[in-house]
């Protein structure tokens, strides 16, 4: 009936992808335990960052889209999320907290 | 008159009567599909920004007060966080198979998926009740009884090292007093923010739970087909949209620093 026949993606992939997404919570719930310094905080921001890319192309059915609108406004609102983030955390990294409050020190001082 | 093709004497055929499902302002099924698709994509991008600015605060204050928000992020239960993250990639599972059988047309299984989903929305949402009950046992909730210095849910056991508190802190009472005070401030931010981005998704999904509702109705009235299923697809989106936040608050709450002895 439609002009163009839309994807059906296949019930094994779905599992497929639903397992890997329980395997990448598993693994990130563990890998927070072990002691990889700086890396920890890294390494879970990229595992969920993998997870949500899973869920957006296959569950939301974007890596099969013909629409190129639905592209421009995803990649938009990504853009203008990392807009916000990056801009003002380095923004913030660049000062220090005691500029805007008083260091420990100085409140037992005062107390003193 | 009559000759340009563009106006015609004829009454104009709004109504599409043989597609009941089509408005009368979309010439195909195709594009009133895509209109409406786009338009909850529109919407889900407005959502990334409005979670993006609570996401940013947070981001800001783990910077500055990290040591605090460390051990605040570790009274979360990381068992309970992580079965509630498994429910909802299941949810988010039987909702892409619910949108697969009205692809092919097959109403039973349709409905299936959806009860499933409602079932694990709802699973979600009862165990987070649990996780803000077991915060509010141990007075973390940020109200007049707000305290994580002795008592119940006492934060500096185990911690005085990476909170600062050196043996020169400890037999100083008024420097002790004051890092005490930060910590209660510090970490009051961590739950703060907490309690305002895991609300702020269980409101989405106690909206999702409502959408679907009455999509499952839908579904089970044989509403959906293989031609038309625009309803389903679109919640479809919102509530993988909705899991899409929790797989980045989960780490961020839950995991900040889990390092034994760390």
């Amino acid at each position: 009936m439609s002009e163009e026949t839309h994807h059906i993606v296949s019930a094994k992939l779905y599992w497929l992808i639903w397992f890997i997404l329980i395997v990448c919570t598993v693994l990130t719930a563990w890998i927070a335990t072990v002691d990889l310094g700086k890396f920890n905080t890294v390494v879970a921001l990229s595992i969920a960052t993998f997870k949500a890319s899973v869920v957006v192309l296959i569950f939301m059915h974007v890596k099969y889209t013909s629409e190129k609108m639905t592209k421009a406004i995803l990649m938009a609102a990504i853009f203008w999320l990392l807009i916000l983030l990056v801009l003002s955390l380095t923004d913030y990294s660049s000062r220090t907290e005691g500029m805007l409050l008083p260091a420990a020190s100085d409140v037992s001082a005062r107390l003193a | 008159m009559s000759d340009s093709p563009l106006v015609s004497d004829a009454p104009l055929d709004v109504e599409h009567h043989d597609r009941p499902e089509l408005r009368h302002h979309f010439a195909a099924v195709d594009q009133q599909r895509n209109a409406a698709s786009l338009g909850m994509w529109w919407f889900l991008g407005t959502e990334i920004m409005f979670f993006g600015g609570m996401f940013c605060a947070y981001l800001i204050y783990r910077r500055w007060y990290f040591p605090e928000f460390a051990v605040a992020s570790r009274s979360l239960d990381l068992k309970v966080g992580t079965f509630n993250t498994v429910v909802l990639i299941c949810s988010s599972l039987t909702v892409a198979m619910s949108v697969r059988a009205a692809q092919l047309g097959q109403r039973k299984l349709q409905v299936k998926m959806l009860l499933l989903t409602l079932l694990f929305g709802l699973s979600f949402l009862g165990i987070k009740t649990y996780e803000w009950g077991k915060k509010y046992e141990e007075h973390h909730i940020p109200t007049f009884d707000y305290n994580v210095i002795g008592g119940e849910g006492d934060l500096i056991k185990g911690n005085e090292e990476l909170l600062g508190i050196t043996t020169e802190v400890k037999n100083d009472p008024v420097k002790l007093r004051a890092r005490e005070a930060e910590i209660q401030q510090h970490t009051k931010i961590f739950y703060s923010l907490y309690f305002a981005l895991t609300g702020m998704h269980a409101i989405h999904m106690i909206i999702g739970v409502g959408i679907f509702i009455v999509i499952t109705w839908m579904a089970h009235k044989g509403r959906f087909t293989p031609e038309y299923h625009t309803p389903l697809e679109i919640a479809g989106l919102y509530w993988h949209f909705v899991d899409i936040v929790w797989i980045y608050l989960f780490p961020l709450l839950y995991l900040i620093d889990r390092r034994p002895g760390a």
